[in-house]
């Protein structure tokens, strides 16, 4: 609008900004296309997974897409394992963006589980994406990342 | 004493991978709800589950308040010996409740 | 003979539009209701086959009147003319009812421990059976006054009941499925609950929703309405207790 020296000055920085934005969001997204969570839903899960560098696959998160209520959800975590005492699962976990609290459930296997599968029913406080992780005997992360539409009861009592 | 459900296969064979499935009556209070009053209502969940299969832990739980009320929880176990299956679940307020069932394998 | 009698069925249940709120659920929400190894209600039917046996304080259990097979069916006979009183009786009042009755208990009302794990356990052994409310006809007022309410605008929202169940079913309110309203999963684990409740309950949080004072708890608008509903959903399969969200 008017010719103050801010003014003229923007547009060269913000051109450098976006420039320098986009190159950083260039760098930052991995070969796997990934979704940005908040900082202390990593930090959460960087704890847990104490030094390991977690992959994507193995394990896999069933829930459904749309939730009519989140006061009780249906999961099903599951990791591909032969749950041999070589290799097998020794603990699963569940991490969250939205909830009051990042952690929802941690689990502990053995071989003599047969299967890495366990279901239960979980609070989601709105829509919002869940983390499940899970770590193998030889020290292995895995993860994988799943967003979750929660839907409220119109008619609120 | 709170109410269980326990639902484990009767006569499952050896070697075979059983689930087993449980569930336990407890609201599993968050610590975030209000009352009618807007007071807050105290924490007071389960937090841990274990099943020992003849004495040995073979599955465990850590709940947070997110798992829902009346926690469910199915989980999978190789079965080898006959013997018994105990459950317990611990929790806020000094909760502790053990139930045991027995397996028979064919 | 056999296929025209299949056939003639299945268009019977092609012409009858009533849908129970079962059909208006997610499949994960429906599976969970299916599985009695799932569902939560069946730590309240658990409970109520337990009480069911137990000698009260009186020596009296509800077995020892009730001969064993005879549950089945009861569900599905309520609400019906109490000769008492002569007003309709649901299963939960007489639940309540004969508990005081029969075996010392103090009232519950239909949310009361021992009424709801009773009414789960009921509700279970009539599954499957049709609806069979009470054709006397004392009913008949009951079943008109409760309609009148039922199409009554009402609360802030002014809205009735008929406004939302029959002329919006199937359609969204927000996220949410507008079922058309029949009573065949009561006692129902409510997931916004978070546990098991009747329907008078479920009624109370619909006067609720549309901003409309609750009637008196021991009022007679609640029994004409829940009669009312009966009438509405009478010869559907009742679903033993549901899961609802």
């Amino acid at each position: 609008m008017s010719n103050t020296r801010r003014d003229r000055a923007a547009p060269v920085s913000r051109r450098r900004l976006l420039g320098a934005g986009a190159m950083l969001a260039l760098a930052a997204r991995p070969a796997t296309a990934q979704v940005l969570l908040e900082a202390d839903l990593r930090e959460a899960i960087a704890r847990w997974c104490a030094g390991a560098q977690p992959r994507e696959g193995r394990v896999t998160l069933d829930i459904a897409p749309l939730v009519e209520n989140g006061n009780a959800v249906p999961i099903t975590l599951r990791a591909a394992s032969p749950m041999t005492e070589a290799d097998h699962v020794t603990e699963l976990a569940i991490f969250n963006e939205r909830n009051p609290l990042r952690d929802v459930v941690r689990f502990t296997l053995s071989p003599a589980s047969g299967r890495a599968e366990v279901s239960t029913r979980i609070r989601l406080a709105t829509t919002q994406h869940l983390v499940a992780l899970a770590r193998m005997a030889d020290g292995s992360v895995w993860q994988h990342t799943v967003e979750v539409i929660v839907t409220l009861a119109a008619c609120v009592e | 004493m709170a109410r269980t459900l326990i639902h484990v296969p009767p006569s499952p064979r050896r070697g075979e991978v059983i689930e087993i499935r449980v569930t336990i009556a407890h609201p599993m209070e968050t610590g975030y709800r209000p009352d009618d009053q807007g007071r807050t209502l105290p924490r007071d969940i389960l937090t841990h589950f274990e099943c020992r299969y003849n004495g040995r832990r073979v599955f465990a739980a850590e709940m947070h308040p997110a798992i829902a009320a009346n926690p469910y929880l199915a989980f999978t176990l190789r079965v080898q010996d006959s013997g018994s299956l105990a459950f317990t679940w611990e929790g806020d307020r000094g909760f502790s409740q053990t139930e045991t069932v027995s397996l028979q394998v064919t | 003979m056999a296929i025209v009698l299949l056939l003639g069925r299945a268009l019977a249940a092609d012409a009858d539009p009533r849908r129970t709120g079962f059909d208006f659920m997610s499949p994960a929400l429906q599976a969970l209701q299916r599985d009695d190894t799932q569902n939560p209600a069946l730590l309240w039917v658990q409970e109520g086959a337990a009480l069911w046996a137990r000698p009260a304080a009186n020596a009296k259990a509800c077995a020892t009147c009730h001969a064993d097979g005879s549950q089945r069916g009861m569900a599905a006979r309520h609400p019906r003319i109490d000769e008492r009183s002569g007003r309709p009786i649901t299963l939960a009042g007489r639940i309540d009812q004969c508990r005081q009755a029969h075996q010392g208990e103090a009232a519950q009302g239909a949310d009361g421990a021992g009424v709801l794990a009773l009414g789960a356990y009921l509700a279970m052994a009539s599954r499957g059976l049709p609806l069979a409310p009470d054709s006397d006809p004392r009913m008949a007022p009951w079943v008109e006054r409760g309609q009148r309410l039922w199409q009554q605008r009402m609360g802030q929202l002014n809205l009735s009941c008929a406004n939302c169940h029959d002329q919006n079913a199937g359609r969204r309110l927000g996220g949410a499925a507008i079922p058309q309203a029949h009573p065949t999963g009561y006692p129902s684990y409510r997931l916004e609950w978070q546990t098991l409740g009747s329907l008078p309950r479920r009624l109370r949080s619909c006067l609720a929703g549309v901003r409309a004072e609750p009637f008196a708890p021991d009022a007679v608008e609640w029994l004409a309405l829940e009669t009312y509903l009966a009438r509405r959903a009478s010869g559907m399969a009742l679903e033993g207790p549901s899961v609802r969200p």
